[in-house]
């Protein structure tokens, strides 16, 4: 018979295991349920902290550049870019690539992490997941605008099938519509798994919430939450499903996006090992950027107990995994490149991308190809940074830790860069050869596809919960009922 | 905000206000909880549930609940995204206006897979959400727990509950605060309609 309430506050003494084989707690200092109820609520709820408003600024400023850019596009013509024949695609879908690869490491976190019972993903799942969301708001802007007359591209057209007057349907047969069922089908399921995660926590937002306002948002959407078992049931069968759901789902997304390049016959891009390929690379991507932003995040907003420096390290680890996994697919590129005997593939390898001016031009006497910087900076900051993380010390050394994710953010926009550029600048008829450079509208709309992406972020922190509460607790000791701070007698249960 | 405070004698009172809808026990840890329910449980109650700020790993079998079926509602989503999605395709590019391109055929499964593949999980993943709001009765608008100050404050933090409902045939007025009390639930409260 359970009946001593005193029994949660004393520690009553069991066993311990020997210290080698105890993992670090995920939450620190033994904090408690209400600690984390009103350590990650309070970010939500409190003061605005004073950085808030410049960081918020400098990004709606960014915001409105890119609207302004896109207007500006839409009303002039896509001639404002820098694409030309016969590089037809460059930054436009460089970008849509770099944002949608992005978004990868939250689904991966939520959805691939909660199926391997990775525990430790439950504090950075929450501001994953949103990331995601927000960079495939940005994505999407790319392919959209990209095609020029958007009134062609979004409602009666070429992206989702509708009855137009000239009775035509989309072409079905192309990796680009595929792309356009994928990505939306990714946004869509990315935002109810999120929301699905949310529901808890609203409802902890809406009992905490004193203004009338907040208990009705709050309250709103968080669907008159109990927390009862009956729901809690269901709620995480649905959770999981969700969770079994999306995992098949990124991998299919960016395999997807590989096929727009993959599925055509230009060297360069007609390759089997693109999926993968990509896949890969957008994991390593995302996790480049979700450290980016956690490792700010969980000092500013004072949740280092919570976002140990072990989830900074666990996250290095899947760095360097998935950026191993990406140095392989650039190096067996290349070989197959040279072991296909496709004279016009193994060209673009070495005459279009790697021949640098002092190593590999003279190797394989040829000119130094055009953008043999493009591909040597992708080369080091993706195959060569994340190696450091080998080191113990280096992957718990926050300010490096944040240097070489912004390396891996480089290199990955390189690496689209360097996908589609490289392949398209020279055509079959070398009288068909064209450089690509950027215009400024180029420049300034990928700019402020940042500021869009922080803005959001930025609206994230200040009215949601950034850490999933609930989830958080379901890891802790004290929630586990066979466990002694979790109110467990005896060692016999 | 009426929070109801002891009442061991039901007075009967005229108002609708004072109807009473459960009776609410609290608990410091889930252990405590979990044993409540397996007693609760064994008693033989119905409708009754559990309350806590995250789902406790065991407390369905503590309840004697079955497994969730939220996954047929995922089942019934998937086949009509991926049925759909291969009519609609076949709809369109074979019979509604045939084009040929690149010589390709007009239909095939192969080329209708992957869009059929996104809309499978579109509608898998709408399945279970609704699946999951309709098997949990949510969006629920009004809540008789609510209005209880121990339960406003503590259901989403870190406290534990047992709520009893009245219209329970098992219920009773004295024998049902007996269990409740014997199970170590603290500030035992009637919480009305």
């Amino acid at each position: 018979m359970a009946s001593e309430a005193a029994v949660s506050t004393g520690l009553p003494k069991v066993q311990a295991p020997p210290a080698e084989l105890e993992r670090e707690p995920l939450v620190h200092h033994n904090r408690s349920l209400a600690w984390i109820t009103n350590q990650v609520a309070g970010v939500a709820e409190g003061r605005t902290p004073k950085w808030w408003w410049p960081a918020f600024l400098i990004s709606a400023c960014g915001t409105l550049m890119l609207f302004t850019m896109v207007t500006y596009l839409i009303s002039t013509g896509v001639g404002v870019w820098g694409l030309n024949q016969p590089n037809a695609w460059a930054w436009d879908i460089t970008n849509f690539v770099f944002w949608i690869g992005i978004g990868h490491a939250g689904t991966l976190i939520s959805a691939v992490l909660f199926l391997l019972r990775q525990k430790w993903r439950t504090s950075i799942n929450r501001a994953a997941e949103a990331m995601t969301i927000f960079a495939v708001v940005c994505a999407g802007i790319f392919p959209v605008v990209h095609t020029g007359r958007v009134w062609f591209a979004t409602l009666p057209g070429y992206l989702i099938p509708f009855p137009n007057s000239n009775g035509i349907w989309p072409q079905f047969r192309s990796p680009l519509l595929w792309d356009v069922f994928a990505v939306s089908t990714y946004a869509t399921v990315s935002t109810l798994f999120w929301y699905v995660g949310l529901v808890p926590d609203l409802a902890t937002m809406r009992d905490r919430a004193k203004s009338k306002l907040r208990k009705f948002c709050y309250g709103l959407f968080a669907l008159g939450w109990s927390g009862s078992n009956r729901n809690w049931s269901n709620y995480e069968k649905a959770y999981l499903i969700l969770a079994g759901l999306s995992t098949p789902l990124v991998l299919s997304v960016h395999s997807i996006v590989s096929f727009d390049f993959a599925v055509s016959q230009l060297p360069g891009w007609h390759a089997t090992i693109f999926p993968p390929y990509f896949v890969a690379g957008a994991i390593f991507s995302g996790f480049g950027m979700v450290l980016t932003l956690m490792i700010p995040l969980r000092s500013l907003c004072k949740l280092e107990d919570l976002i140990t420096v072990r989830h900074v390290e666990l996250m290095c680890k899947v760095l360097l995994a998935t950026g191993s996994i990406v140095g392989y697919a650039y190096i067996m590129e290349f070989f197959i490149a040279w072991y296909g005997g496709n004279p016009y593939e193994l060209d673009v390898f070495i005459k279009n991308r790697a021949a640098d001016p002092w190593i590999f031009g003279p190797m394989f006497k040829v000119d130094p190809a055009p953008y043999w910087w493009a591909y040597w900076s992708m080369m080091i900051c993706n195959v060569i940074s994340p190696h450091f993380f080998w080191f113990k010390k280096l992957r718990t050394s926050m300010v490096f830790v944040w240097i070489i994710a912004g390396f891996v953010n480089v290199g990955m926009w390189f690496e689209r860069f360097n996908i589609i550029v490289t392949s398209l600048h020279r055509d079959f008829l070398p009288s068909n050869w064209g450089m690509f450079s950027p215009t400024w509208v180029d420049i300034m709309t990928f700019t402020g596809s940042f500021g869009l992406f922080m803005t959001l972020f930025l609206l994230f922190m200040k009215f949601l919960p950034v850490i999933a509460i609930s989830e958080v607790k379901g890891v802790t000791p004290q929630a586990d009922p066979h466990h002694p701070l979790g109110g467990a007698k005896g060692g016999h249960h | 905000m009426s929070n109801t405070t002891q009442s061991t004698v039901s007075t009967g009172s005229t108002t609708a206000v004072s109807r009473p809808h459960s009776i609410l026990a609290e608990y410091t840890t889930p252990a405590d909880l979990m044993h409540a329910a397996e007693v609760v449980r064994d008693a033989g109650y119905k409708y009754w549930d559990v309350y806590s700020p995250f789902p406790i790993h065991g407390m369905d079998d503590a309840m004697g609940l079955g497994n969730s079926k939220v996954g047929y509602f995922t089942f019934v989503g998937g086949c009509t995204g991926f049925t759909a999605g291969m009519s609609m395709i076949w709809w369109m590019s074979q019979y509604d206006y045939p084009i040929v391109v690149g010589g390709k055929p007009l239909f095939s499964p192969l080329y209708a897979f992957p869009v059929s593949y996104e809309m499978t999980i579109l509608l898998s993943a709408f399945g279970t959400l609704f699946g999951m709001a309709f098997l949990n009765k949510l969006p629920r608008w009004y809540n008789p727990l609510f209005k209880n100050k121990r339960f406003h404050a503590g259901a989403q933090n870190d406290k534990f509950f047992i709520a009893i409902e009245v219209t329970d045939p098992r219920y009773s007025e004295t024998e049902t605060r007996k269990l409740l009390e014997s199970t170590g639930g603290k500030h035992i409260e009637q919480v009305e309609e």
